[in-house]
């Protein structure tokens, strides 16, 4: 009942960085995502996949085209470097998932 | 009055009955909470709060009585499950967050509230409001309660992320509600739901308190069933916050004044070529001539334009809004809140923790983010989208040289069966190719309902307007209210309410 329009580039050339299950491996752990193998080989065409299709942009010349990062006309501006709030150790607690005397629990780090 | 006319009447008419004491905020939500009650089956709510509801119309009574009532006072809204609400449960559709209660409040949320806003209870999203059918939550799908007339009995979605909030405002089951849009989760589910919604400039609304996907492209804005009710409400929650440093300290228009009863005459309205894409299809482009006709028959003018670098705003758009969002959600880790599954050591517990707390569509975008933004692609993928970015809202400030707004189509379809595109990203992404140039232009945009197609499904048209000059786009989208005359009501609510 609805019509997807297709504008997906043609095949690209092979300069592309490959999305290998060792790629796909490496990211998930830099991502802390833990993933079976499985999972891992359906991630991989999706991801490559989306990387292909981000591949068009590199027809346009950006030669001297300065990054956009603020899109509006707001000047950044400090505020007095004061205390604003203070005293909410019970809250900032409140949804941790393991506390004691103030302070987070988490599993052990150094052996 | 019975429920159904109380749920069927705007908010400005509700307010006028409230002032005129027609009936009582408590009655006017408790009508609203019995349609929640009544379509529970679309699954639009996560947390419905029908007691704090009832507890803030009575407060509201009683304000009205003392003659102190706010620009909102007694009007029930659905919020979308992304603004943290203090006391109630915040989950960004998530199960990293199911059981998080937040400890502060957004100040957009809190802004409504210090106009009397009643809220019913927080409505569901794509999981941290990434997607385009409210089917990436974790708790589960939102359908939508139109139906077309060739096939009644498929299920469709309300579209994303923000589809809790369109479904429920179209369903009579809140006059209002709130969302945010990132890339199109306002309008497109607005065109979907054939209701309003507008997204305005960025920097309009403050973030403070709306969980982050992306946080240069993220954008608060409102849903409603009139363009007036839509700028009622956007006047109520927009203005700067010292707590969000992108909010702008700039004067809030009265938007409902600015309206001037949608006077287009002389208007200048573009017409961007770009936006007539290669296999549009004939409905969408149909819509699109009546809205350039609706216009110009009260006296606009249609100027043709050129957005040359448009059409790369879907690739830069999936390379900057998944960096920002790897980078936002690196903070779910299972210690300080949220859900933690333990792992032998602690990077294990946040492996566990993660994969077990993030749905797939947001685990694909954390990676292809972390991708993208690791050693030796950083200049090649998110520097260049950025240069796009640049381009794509030079065509925009170039265009606003000739014209005063934009007129374009707003969905690449109606809305479609549930299921439907759920395997192909790439499909799904292109599902907003005509609403997200506007994000990464950082510009305002409001979807209007403008007519059904031959299968009774509405169809929507955008509205794009200069940075901070939505009360332009609000009196060009109340012209085209006014000529499209959409009345039509979704197929579910004759019977439903009949009965």
């Amino acid at each position: 009942m609805t019509t997807i329009i297709s504008c997906i580039p043609p095949a690209l050339p092979s300069t592309l960085p490959v999305m290998d299950t060792k790629t796909v491996k490496k990211v998930a752990s830099l991502a802390r995502l833990s993933m079976t193998d499985q999972e891992l080989e359906s991630y991989r065409p999706k991801l490559e996949n989306i990387l292909k299709f981000v591949e068009q942009l590199s027809e346009v010349n950006t030669d001297g085209v300065e990054p956009l990062s603020n899109v509006v006309d707001i000047a950044l501006t400090l505020r007095t470097d004061t205390l604003t709030d203070g005293d909410l150790q019970q809250k900032i607690l409140a949804n941790a998932p393991e506390s004691t005397e103030g302070f987070f629990v988490v599993p052990k780090v150094v052996e | 009055m019975t429920q159904k006319s109380l749920t069927h009447l705007s908010i400005t008419e509700a307010l006028a009955g409230l002032s005129k004491k027609e009936f009582s905020a408590v009655e006017y939500t408790r009508a609203h909470i019995e349609a929640t009650e009544q379509n529970r089956d679309l699954n639009c709510y996560i947390t419905e709060t029908p007691d704090i509801a009832l507890r803030q119309a009575a407060e509201s009574d009683a304000r009205r009585a003392k003659g102190q009532a706010g620009l909102l006072d007694g009007v029930p809204i659905a919020i979308k499950d992304l603004f943290c609400t203090q006391g109630v449960r915040t989950t960004a559709a998530s199960r990293i967050l199911d059981q998080f209660v937040p400890e502060y409040e957004s100040t957009v949320t809190s802004k409504i509230f210090a106009e009397g806003a009643v809220m019913l209870g927080k409505v569901n999203l794509d999981s941290f409001g990434m997607g385009s059918t409210t089917g990436s939550s974790a708790f589960g799908q939102t359908f939508n309660p139109w139906r077309s007339t060739t096939s009644p009995d498929v299920k469709l979605v309300p579209g994303g992320s923000s589809g809790g909030s369109s479904a429920v405002v179209a369903a009579r089951m809140a006059p209002g509600a709130l969302g945010t849009d990132t890339g199109g989760s306002i309008r497109q589910p607005a065109a979907f739901c054939g209701i309003s919604g507008i997204k305005p400039t960025y920097g309009r609304c403050s973030r403070f308190g709306v969980i982050a996907y992306a946080s240069s492209l993220d954008q608060a804005g409102v849903f409603a069933r009139t363009v007036e009710d839509c700028a009622l409400m956007l006047k109520s929650i927009s203005g700067y916050d010292p707590k969000d440093s992108t909010s702008a300290n700039k004067p809030v228009p009265d938007f409902v004044a600015g309206l001037q009863g949608g006077n287009v005459k002389r208007l200048k309205v573009g017409i961007p070529k770009e936006y007539r894409v290669e296999g549009m299809p004939q409905e969408i482009d149909e819509s699109w001539h009546k809205g350039t006709q609706w216009l110009k028959d009260q006296g606009a003018e249609i100027v043709d334009i050129s957005l040359p670098h448009v059409k790369y705003a879907l690739p830069a758009y999936y390379i900057l809004a998944p960096c920002e969002a790897s980078s936002n959600l690196a903070r779910y880790d299972g210690v300080r809140y949220g859900r933690r599954i333990e792992g032998k050591d602690l990077k294990e517990t946040y492996e566990l923790t993660r994969a077990h707390g993030f749905q797939d569509e947001v685990k694909r975008r954390i990676m292809v983010g972390t991708y993208a933004l690791s050693a030796g692609y950083y200049d090649a993928y998110y520097v260049k989208a950025q240069k796009l970015r640049r381009l794509i809202r030079d065509d925009y400030m170039k265009a606003f040289e000739k014209c005063d707004v934009l007129l374009t189509p707003i969905t690449p379809s109606a809305a479609f069966p549930v299921g439907q595109n759920e395997d192909d990203p790439i499909k799904m992404y292109l599902e907003d190719i005509f609403t997200i140039s506007l994000n990464l232009a950082g510009l305002p945009g409001m979807c209007v309902p403008a007519m059904l197609n031959a299968e009774g499904l509405p169809l929507g048209l955008q509205i794009i307007g200069r940075p901070w000059d939505e009360e332009t786009v609000l009196r060009a989208a109340r012209g085209l209210e006014i000529a499209a005359d959409f009345r039509a009501l979704p197929g579910m609510l004759g019977t439903k309410m009949a009965a």
